[in-house]
């Protein structure tokens, strides 16, 4: 039944419902029953972020506001209370993206495509690390921080010294992507051809020259697969916020959300309206990617 | 050292043609490759039958040199971060660190993991851990089979259902808490309003303001949100089985139920496993989305361990207790993913 020939070109109307049985009918009605699930909570979050304070205690939720209820205050409110949030996150997300998905690039390219003794023992000590509970590491993670004292190391540049708990967080999520950003790169390497890598080798290329000439330009696909993933991931990430951001001008926006959530205990409409400019880069990103997406999340396991 | 990246590609194609079996033309003074573009491991097998070992060894040697700058860095940065910081953890959860000084490591003992069998909140907060554990990855899987066989049956707009299925996924916990705190209030919540509508008045309840259903509110919320990656897992399985064996189950005549259940989804074992694992490891770090809808104390009904830890380490400065809590979180990952890396490993997969 499965497995025929996918959508084929002639989606023509008649053939549409020839192929209308009573279990396709079925079928049909359960797909899209399961996206009404799916969506309720977002769709449900759109209606409420339009509606007045009165509008979403008296009228049912998931249907849109009337104009009597209509407004777009709770978006303006949240977002005045998010940018600064917004920003924190875009300044520190960006770099420590970049950062892992190169450093997993280098690395898989050392464990993968030069040879050399105990590789494959260093490599299960990447890979380990991509299922450790962040939990098991946040006490030494503060402590270490707190003796590193970054604020004070940095005092020649006051710009630089007021954001200490950004570039420790850049740091931190530097380094607790770099196992799951080398088994991305790694699995890629696996399967790419080696004919030009020994033909430039032949040549007298070195290691490096490889890497920049050859294994680099090759793997762009995958790094679009890997910044995606660790975009979202630390775009999304709260837990190392709390440890290491204590100063409030540097709350990044999964925090300046959840304060939100917490101090306006039944504004619904504006933790609504939060919600969604929190989410709307992940959002796009996966709209616009969903494929390397995909991709990206099932490549851990 | 430099090489010129064209007349790699020149010779490159000049070895195809040759291996095609087209080669007059030679017009380079370089000795010709017989072995075309074998990988390096093949390259020096054979060159060190054919006398060059000393040079082809020192090669070796030279690209394990070579390799060090490569993969050094980020392990130093891991060594660090990862192991450096759990071997520390360890060492912390030996003292009895509970003030804002620093800890004292002259002093270890296994006082801290003493304690806990003897406190109800570790109890509980162990017992909801394992719970989410098992249910929620149980159900999710189910969810995540069913989902990716009725996307698989040559349907229209499967992209579409596909991507709004694994939506979820995109979104932070911190974004999904706010959706279901919504989803779940009493009076005004969509669950409760809809089952209002329904006429099914009877099963509205206060979902996560009570004891008796806030892990089950917790665990299918949860669900929702991690079902889609189940799916995509369980779908490139499917994908990977041969069109034959389902008509082979058609031929013996076999209703479809039975067909999924006694040979498509026993093919699938490979997928659940991994979709399991990485279901767990997700579990044990639901802390955000708990953290968000009940800050750091949801009651002893919705208490997990990543959630206890963050309390007693970050608001109650009891350090060393917080750190033994972190050394169990650690310890459950390891028996979920450790028999699972090892398995990879003994069948070659790593």
């Amino acid at each position: 039944m499965a497995h025929a020939d996918a959508d084929s070109a002639d989606g023509s109307l008649a053939r549409t419902l020839e192929e209308l049985d009573t279990q396709r009918i079925a079928l049909y009605v359960v797909l899209v029953g399961l996206i009404a699930f799916y969506l309720s909570p977002l769709w449900g979050g759109v209606t409420t972020a339009f509606k007045t304070d009165a509008g979403f205690v008296q009228t049912t939720p998931l249907i849109p506001p009337t104009p009597e209820w209509f407004t777009l205050a709770p978006w303006q409110e949240a977002f005045g209370r998010l940018q600064g949030g917004l920003l924190n996150s875009v300044t520190f997300v960006i770099p420590a993206t970049v950062l892992s998905a190169l450093f997993g690039s280098l690395a898989a390219y050392g464990l993968t495509k030069l040879s050399w003794r105990g590789q494959v023992g260093v490599l299960v000590i990447f890979l380990a690390g991509v299922f450790l509970p962040y939990q098991s590491v946040l006490v030494p993670l503060r402590q270490f921080w707190s003796m590193v004292g970054l604020a004070d190391l940095l005092s020649f540049a006051p710009f630089l010294a007021e954001r200490a708990d950004l570039i420790e967080l850049t740091i931190t999520h530097t380094a607790y992507g770099i196992p799951i950003c080398t088994i991305l790169f790694r699995s890629y390497y696996k399967g790419m051809d080696d004919e030009m890598i020994e033909a430039a080798k032949i040549d007298g290329a070195n290691a490096f020259g490889i890497y920049r000439r050859i294994v680099f330009p090759l793997s762009l696909p995958m790094f679009a697969v890997t910044l995606i993933y660790q975009f979202t991931q630390i775009w999304n990430d709260l837990l190392f916020a709390l440890v290491l951001i204590t100063a409030r001008s540097n709350y990044v926006v999964t925090q300046s959300l959840n304060e939100l959530q917490g101090s306006l205990a039944q504004e619904y409409n504006i933790q609504m309206a939060g919600a969604f400019i929190a989410a709307l880069p992940t959002i796009l990103v996966y709209v616009i990617f969903g494929r390397q997406f995909a991709q990206g999340i099932t490549g851990a396991s | 050292m430099d090489f010129d990246i064209r007349r790699t590609l020149t010779r490159l194609s000049r070895g195809r043609r040759r291996a095609a079996g087209s080669d007059e033309n030679r017009t380079d003074d370089r000795p010709v490759r017989t072995d075309g573009g074998a990988s390096s491991a093949s390259t020096s097998a054979s060159a060190s039958t054919s006398g060059h070992t000393s040079r082809w060894t020192r090669l070796r040697h030279s690209e394990a040199v070579q390799a060090i700058p490569f993969w050094l860095p980020p392990a130093l940065l891991m060594g660090l971060f990862v192991y450096g910081a759990i071997g520390w953890n360890l060492l912390i959860s030996l003292t009895d660190w509970s003030s804002l000084l620093g800890p004292d490591y002259t002093d270890l003992s296994l006082e801290m993991y003493r304690q806990m069998p003897d406190d109800p909140s570790f109890v509980a907060a162990f017992r909801n851990t394992i719970v989410l554990l098992v249910a929620f990855t149980g159900v999710s899987l189910a969810i995540g089979l069913v989902l990716a066989i009725l996307v698989d049956q040559n349907i229209r707009f499967e992209n579409t259902f596909r991507t709004i299925y694994l939506l979820p996924m995109a979104l932070s916990f911190v974004v999904t808490a706010i959706f279901w705190a919504w989803m779940y209030n009493p009076t005004t919540g969509t669950i409760n309003v809809v089952l209002r509508g329904l006429g099914l008045d009877f099963l509205t309840r206060n979902w996560i303001g009570n004891p008796d259903t806030r892990l089950a509110a917790i665990i299918f919320a949860l669900t929702w949100q991690f079902s889609g990656y189940a799916m995509v897992v369980y779908l490139a399985g499917l994908r990977a089985i041969p069109d034959a064996h389902y008509e082979a189950a058609k031929v013996d005549g076999a209703s479809t139920f039975r067909m999924y259940l006694r040979v498509i989804v026993p093919q699938l074992s490979a997928a659940t496993t991994s979709a399991a694992v990485v279901l767990m490891v997700f579990a044990l770090k639901a802390f955000d989305f708990i953290f968000v809808m009940f800050g750091n104390n949801p009651g002893r009904s919705a208490d997990i361990l990543a959630v206890m830890m963050f309390r007693v380490a970050f608001s109650r400065s009891q350090w060393a207790y917080g750190a033994a809590v972190a050394t169990v979180l650690f310890l459950l990952a390891l028996a979920v993913v450790g028999p699972y890396l090892y398995l990879q490993y003994r069948r070659g997969d790593l």
